[in-house]
């Protein structure tokens, strides 16, 4: 063969493998759904996607397969950059055999994850698949745990990002679970392990697939997606934005920004109401003290009581993590402690400083939060952070009364610095809940035992519902005026850029999940 | 809509304090909680009864059978809790039942009299 020939060979063989199926194609577009490859440039930087493994083919010999010939065997697989940071990426591939896991589509996959361990880049994997190739049995159940395996792997090393851009069902469910942050886009998602159609015939029980496991089910419900869009082209800017924030892996920090100064025209001096038991949006605090005024909010619509996300201090990454007095007045339960636990183990294996701000009335009391396990959900909050080593920042913006106190990153969980506000309240519970308990034979007692009760109220309001008792016992280093929230944080995170925290050797440690 | 959008105008109380705040979805929808009742034998899965044991009448031991719940291809031997009477009996063989939905009653077997 001239080698002309070979050269133009190649060129026809590559069209062959990289251009969709036209029926295919139009029934991708018609869902409002891009091709596996377009998705993969929208991404990516321009030019920047070096594909591998195009020419891979299956191995499977039965049930008509062997006549059956899959380009990429469904599956796309390559390195880029996002905005000039590395990273490797796969995206499944719905029109050629529904995007079907096989163990050659597998064995693509973990080659690139392989990589990216070693390398040490994020991943990134774009999911639309029917899920397993039945014709190739067993060895399709093989591909699956290989992925699961080397997600754990590379859990703590290396960012692990999932996009849902079609069904995600059945095992396959489990490989974007066990990464760092889930995206999903409305209508197109749908995650479940068990689809409508098994749960009608076994249980009788109708339900659609987006009432299921759709987008907003996984981002509102269930907590399993970090980020919820509207399109395809919202999903990849909120994928391209979350890359900027962190490291490319455990070894590094996550990119210097220039410093920009906050945007926010909020008050901080009257933001909070005067009555402690009045709302606020703490995110308007977050974002009076940050650069630029810019926060990337994770989890979002789920437990939406307390807020966790990304931020820039002097242009560099912080995770933030807030008690949102606007819903549910900021309480404590079984989802906002797993949320919060898992955000704070995300920032401390990849470096990422801690800056925690505090108003929370304590744990949400109820029989279904009792039998729904708080005891253990809570657990893994204490753990997270009395575990976490990078720099923790805790700021006390109002109340902080009893467990939650103690919980939300206070200095006898490991705190490097804590400051409270002049109206922060620590204590073990609110004024008159304590007031009730403390002086409840003498109300009853007295001679107008409402009259007495507000009195005792008042006496126990002076006396603890302030920081200085705290601040006194040195458990707040210092009170500050709000205004001067973003001054105190740059100096603390400028100052334990280089903190060093040892702790004794061990395998890992076994945390309450 | 972001929760701070929302007219604040849902309270949550905690330790003798009204909280003005917004309601989360799940937490507008949970369920109260309802106390076992001992007297009522309920269908734990969907499925179809194969065969009722015990009657009305028959006084039970504790772990005896009291019918065969066929679920998930498995047939699920569903027995008495305590010593029991048999009070009435709900179902028949054949038939399909929901999950949640009343089997059987009880009273008190001779022992507890």
């Amino acid at each position: 063969m001239s080698l002309k020939k070979k050269m133009k060979d190649h060129a026809t063989k590559h069209a062959e493998a990289t251009e969709p199926h036209p029926a295919a194609a139009a029934k991708q577009a018609a869902q409002g759904k891009l091709q596996a490859r377009e998705r993969i440039t929208a991404i990516l930087d321009q030019d920047s996607f070096h594909e591998y493994d195009l020419f891979v083919e299956h191995k499977c010999y039965d049930f008509g397969m062997e006549k059956k010939q899959l380009p990429g065997d469904g599956v796309i697989t390559g390195t880029g950059t996002i905005l000039g940071h590395p990273v490797a990426i796969f995206a499944q591939d719905f029109t050629v055999a529904g995007g079907s896991l096989g163990l050659a589509h597998a064995r693509k996959i973990t080659k690139i994850m392989d990589h990216a361990i070693k390398l040490g880049i994020p991943l990134i994997g774009i999911n639309d698949s029917g899920g397993a190739r039945i014709q190739e049995g067993v060895n399709s159940l093989a591909g699956y745990g290989e992925i699961f395996y080397r997600n754990t792997l590379a859990s703590g090393v290396i960012p692990q990002l999932s996009i849902i851009l079609g069904p995600c069902a059945g095992g396959a469910v489990y490989s974007p679970a066990l990464t760092d942050f889930v995206f999903v886009v409305d209508k197109i998602s749908k995650m479940f392990i068990t689809g409508p159609e098994v749960i009608k015939t076994v249980l009788g029980e109708e339900i659609s697939m987006e009432d299921l496991g759709g987008a907003r089910v996984q981002a509102e419900m269930t907590g399993n997606a970090h980020f919820y869009a509207e399109s395809e082209a919202e999903c990849f800017e909120q994928v391209k934005r979350l890359v900027t924030y962190i490291p490319w892996n455990n070894r590094k920090k996550a990119d210097t920004f220039s410093v920009i100064p906050s945007r926010s025209e909020v008050d901080l001096e009257h933001i909070i109401p005067a009555e402690s038991n009045k709302p606020y949006d703490v995110r308007d605090v977050i974002r009076a003290v940050c650069d630029g005024s810019d926060f990337m909010e994770v989890q979002a619509l789920w437990a939406a009581n307390i807020v966790v996300g990304f931020a820039r201090m002097d242009g560099r990454t912080v995770g933030m993590v807030a008690n949102q007095p606007a819903v549910l007045a900021g309480v404590l339960d079984v989802d906002s402690s797993d949320k919060a636990a898992r955000f704070i183990r995300f920032c401390d294996a990849f470096n990422i400083p801690l800056v925690t701000f505090v108003d929370l009335p304590g744990y949400l009391p109820g029989i279904d939060q009792e039998h729904a396990g708080v005891i253990r959900h809570g657990a893994k909050l204490l753990y997270a952070y009395s575990e976490a080593t990078v720099p923790k920042i805790t700021v006390i913006l109002r109340k902080a009364y009893g467990g939650g106190y103690i919980a939300m990153c206070s200095r006898h969980l490991g705190a490097d610095f804590v400051f409270a506000w002049p109206c922060a309240e620590i204590a073990v519970m609110g004024p008159e809940g304590a007031a009730n308990i403390i002086f409840k034979g003498e109300i009853a007692a007295a001679a107008d035992p409402e009259a007495f009760r507000r009195e005792k109220v008042k006496e126990y309001t002076e006396k603890f519902a302030s920081p200085y008792v705290a601040a006194a016992n040195g458990h707040v280093d210092a009170v500050i005026a709000p205004h001067q929230t973003r001054d105190f944080l740059l100096h603390a995170l400028e100052i334990s850029a280089e903190k060093q925290e040892l702790r004794p050797d061990r395998k890992h440690g076994v945390p309450p999940f | 809509m972001t929760p701070a959008q929302k007219p604040a105008r849902q309270t949550i109380r905690l330790n003798d304090t009204a909280y003005e705040t917004t309601l989360t979805k799940k937490y507008a929808q949970r369920k109260p909680y309802q106390p076992k009742d001992p007297s009522r034998l309920t269908a734990i899965i969907p499925g179809l009864i194969l065969e009722p044991i015990a009657q009305p009448g028959d006084q039970v031991r504790r772990g005896q059978d009291l019918l065969i719940l066929e679920a998930m291809k498995m047939q699920n031997h569903i027995t008495a809790h305590d010593d029991v009477m048999v009070k009435a009996v709900h179902v028949a063989p054949g038939e399909t039942v929901t999950k949640g939905q009343l089997l059987m009653e009880f009273e008190p077997g001779p022992d507890a009299l």
